[in-house]
């Protein structure tokens, strides 16, 4: 039962014990608190429960000393919380100097990170075990924060300035990361995924292997991990165009002429969106993925569109 | 006008068929006297109606954000529709409901009453408060029918200045518009208490619920300018694209919310104070026992009040704001925190050798204390800065201040109305049903609320749409709960409501209390309050429970 329902997150970096310890000595204290002032209210109301109409209560003004003792009391532990909080936080604020640098931007509503080799991934984070990773993070338009539950850290990201986070994650695994400031209509969408992977792994992530995907495989990976989908979806409020059953077939932009959806479209929409806009649809939403992208993976998407749709009008076809 | 000079012993003899008295009700007929009405008393009734409707549309924008956050997938509304709901929850809830609730309906009725007088220090701009108020009430309104506000109550630049394609500059000025509204009431409240107390009543005489709204009062005419200058300047930017909060114009986004804060921290203070207010009254009141350590009640009010004004960075520790700043706000936040434990205690105390009853102001009282203790608690949680950088804009976050502002105030609210419905109307409501209804939303409110602790140190972030499959369990229990704690405050609204009409005539002093209000004034008062005549001087402390007869000396007789 306690497994389906956990009562804290994975702790999956330095910082999460110390302060899941201090989040239970701040439960322990309210909960006795807590506790002593339900206990008194009980024994009270039904030690003191009225008796008798005309029945009178014992004259009380009050007691200074009482006064003193629950105002002395109450002070000395939010001193200890406070100071034990601060030094917490203090510790996340200082940036060790031997961490690997990311750079993280944020924009409606994706999360773009460059590694310190260069590398570049959007939404997700992949990074080794053991190492402080210190993230240089901005924003390209509203408020953004950065939020990974199993590190126990946050940061809002801003336009105009760098703000910065650091970690060190200490397990394998897969965790969770959100957009914690709300940043506009699909706010909960901007998440993605930190995976924490052994300094090796991480290596063999970095030159790009992955063994054993054909190439429509390898286009839907990046389909789904480079967010084209936030924009490119059949909702109304989408702010790209719907990309399933499109390959192919002849396009109107919004230039008023019009363009094959051929291999060359795709790519040069994937490299410089700027130059063929759909019609319906804002010029200079969509990033450029030069540098993000390598030829063989702009390959794969462009196999992996060919099929988007494809079984559907096959399907089509056939009842025919 | 009041016309009838009953004695007290007169009135005590009269019954059926003898004259009906005039009551403030009763004076006057017709739309008109109650639209141009400068009774105190109207204008609280024509406050209750007020945002009893506001609280009615921001109680279906929760239950609907419930409705949808019962399954992980955004599947109900959009996701822009869910943005505007609980856009509009906030705004409604907090300006047109929280902030007026107890003050301008209770206080309003009260304050006067309380202290011996006739009216307020200024009628007329009382009247002036609630008509600014339905304006800003029927902007809002506005944006609600012509799209919304998508931007959180919050109003976050730059995404409200220039990113969200929602009427933001529309909500803004009916931000700005209501904000005079709370002005003014302050600023009546605030003169009252000062000029207007009848001889005898000393500062260290008054009840502690007229501390609590001289506290309020402070905190309202000096923090709602700010707002009203911060939503200007949004409005500003966003019309005429002047850079202020927007860094592509030259802005800082940091510092819309140091300005907002500035205000909306005190805020809070706005929507708890008058409850700590309201629990006093109602605490000495059913232990028949005058308040343990009235003094520290009452300077821990203008405690809270001063205090508030400067901890506003502790909603930006992750802002990036300086860790120095954050250092300081974090320290005087722990500060704020002791007056609050210093009321809770001196609460408990009174109970101690008093003769305690049960009947439904108590019961909320009693669950306003257990309720506001959590709320408190969370809040260091949120002010220890180590844990706030983890459970910042989180559903703890949003558990925490429901406890505070549902758990606190509106528990306060509905003790209040409950302790002076017959004040206010001469007829009582149904008490059994209304125990009954006080436990189901205190339990309701407890299935809605303490599971979105659990869900914010899970990690689920406040404001989303869809979530996380790990989270469907404990949102389907808050979402549950929301049901039953609707169920109870339409039960409440239902009775209320029927007991107009065919609730058991109330006496004076239905529950026997101290106080001018009760003690003075009829159930429910005349237009001026007290008998034609009667020079009101006050000779007791207040809650003179337990004082012998020697101590209730001559002006202040109590009525058998």
């Amino acid at each position: 039962m306690w497994k389906d329902l956990p009562l804290y997150p994975e702790q999956a970096s330095t910082i999460a014990q110390p302060v899941d310890l201090l989040y239970f000595f701040l439960i322990a204290v309210s909960a006795f608190f807590a506790l002593v002032i339900s206990v008194l209210i009980v024994i009270f109301a039904s030690k003191y429960r009225k008796s008798r109409p005309d029945a009178k209560s014992a004259h009380i003004e009050g007691s200074t000393l009482l006064e003193v003792i629950w105002t002395v009391i109450p002070l000395g532990l939010t001193m200890v919380m406070f100071a034990w909080g601060t030094i917490l936080f203090f510790d996340q604020a200082r940036m060790p100097a031997d961490a690997l640098e990311f750079t993280v931007t944020g924009k409606q509503w994706m999360w773009k990170v460059q590694h310190p080799t260069g590398q570049r991934e959007i939404n997700d984070l992949h990074v080794p075990i053991g190492k402080p990773c210190r993230l240089t993070m901005t924003s390209e338009d509203v408020i953004h924060s950065y939020y990974i539950p199993a590190f126990r850290t946050k940061q809002d990201v801003v336009a105009g300035r760098y703000s910065e986070l650091w970690f060190e994650a200490s397990k394998l695994g897969t965790y969770d990361i959100y957009c914690a400031e709300y940043c506009g209509t699909e706010h909960s969408k901007m998440v993605g995924k930190v995976t924490v992977m052994t300094q090796q792994d991480y290596e063999m992530w970095l030159s790009g292997a992955v063994a054993n995907e054909t190439p429509v495989q390898a286009g839907e990976r990046l389909f789904t991990a480079m967010r084209c989908i936030t924009c490119h979806n059949s909702t109304s409020t989408a702010r790209g165009p719907d990309l399933t059953g499109q390959f192919g077939k002849d396009v109107r932009l919004a230039s008023g002429a019009s363009v094959n959806f051929d291999a060359e479209y795709v790519r040069e929409s994937i490299l410089n969106p700027a130059a063929k806009t759909v019609e319906g649809f804002q010029a200079g939403l969509m990033p450029t993925y030069q540098g993000q992208l390598k030829e063989e993976d702009i390959l794969s998407l462009i196999a992996y569109l060919k099929t988007l749709g494809a079984d559907k009008s096959a399907q089509g076809a056939a009842a025919k | 006008m009041s016309s009838t000079l009953h004695t007290p012993a007169q009135h005590a003899s009269a019954t059926k068929g003898a004259k009906e008295r005039d009551t403030y009700l009763t004076a006057d007929y017709g739309w008109k006297s109650w639209l141009f009405t400068v009774d105190h008393k109207r204008i609280a009734v024509l406050y209750l109606i007020s945002i009893m409707v506001f609280f009615l549309i921001g109680g279906t924008f929760a239950l609907l954000m419930r409705a949808e956050l019962m399954t992980a997938k955004g599947d109900l509304f959009e996701a822009e529709t869910y943005n505007k709901l609980f856009t509009m929850h906030g705004v409604v809830m907090i300006f047109f409901f929280l902030i007026p609730s107890i003050p301008a309906v209770l206080g309003n009725f009260l304050v006067p009453i309380m202290i011996g007088t006739k009216d307020l220090a200024f009628p007329k701009i009382n009247l002036l408060s609630w008509y600014i108020y339905l304006v800003g009430g029927g902007a809002t309104l506005y944006v609600a029918i012509t799209g919304g506000l998508d931007t959180g109550w919050t109003f976050y630049a730059p995404y409200s200045s220039t990113y969200a394609n929602t009427n933001v500059a529309a909500a803004a000025i009916a931000v700005f518009i209501t904000g005079f509204s709370s002005i003014l009431t302050g600023l009546n409240f605030i003169v009252t208490i000062h000029k207007m107390r009848a001889p005898g009543m000393t500062w260290f005489r008054m009840p502690l619920f007229l501390w609590a709204q001289y506290a309020t009062s402070l905190i309202m005419i000096l923090g709602t300018p700010v707002l009203a200058i911060t939503v200007m300047l949004l409005a500003l930017e966003r019309t005429f694209h002047i850079g202020i909060f927007d860094p592509a114009l030259g802005g800082d986004p940091v510092l819309f919310q140091h300005l907002f804060w500035f205000y909306s921290h005190p805020a809070v203070y706005i929507m708890i104070l008058p409850g700590m207010g309201v629990i006093s009254e109602i605490v000495a009141c059913f232990s028949r026992k005058r308040m343990f350590g009235y003094h520290f009640i009452a300077f821990s009010s203008l405690a809270i009040a001063i205090f508030g004004f400067v901890v506003w960075g502790h909603h930006m520790f992750v802002s990036g704001q300086s860790a120095y700043a954050g250092f300081v706000f974090s320290f005087l936040t722990m500060l704020v925190a002791i007056p609050s434990a210093v009321k809770v205690f001196n609460w408990i105390a009174t109970l101690y050798k008093g003769q305690v009853s049960l009947e439904t102001p108590m019961l909320y009282a009693l669950g306003f204390i257990g309720l506001f203790t959590i709320g408190g608690v969370t809040g260091l949680f949120l002010a220890v800065m180590g844990l706030d950088r983890h459970v910042h804009d989180t559903y703890f976050v949003v558990a925490h201040f429901h406890y505070v502002m549902v758990g606190g105030m509106v528990m306060a609210f509905m003790g209040g109305m409950h302790f002076w419905w017959s004040k206010m109307f001469g007829r009582k409501y149904p008490e059994a049903m209304g125990q009954f209804a006080a436990v189901v939303i205190f339990v309701g409110f407890n299935f809605t609320f303490f599971p979105q602790f659990i869900l914010g140190y899970m990690g689920m972030p406040r404001r989303y749409h869809q979530y996380n499959d790990e989270f469907t369990a404990l949102n389907v229990l808050s979402s549950a709960g929301a049901t039953i704690l609707g169920t109870g405050f339409l039960m409440t609204i239902v009775y209320f409501l029927w007991s107009l009409k065919w609730g058991q005539k109330a006496p004076q002093n239905q529950w026997d209390a101290k106080g001018l209000e009760w003690e003075k004034a009829q159930s429910p008062p005349p237009t001026f309050n007290f008998e034609d005549g009667e020079r009101i001087v006050v000779t007791e402390d207040a809650y003179a429970y337990t004082y012998e007869e020697s101590h209730t000396g001559s002006g202040h007789e109590v009525k058998k």
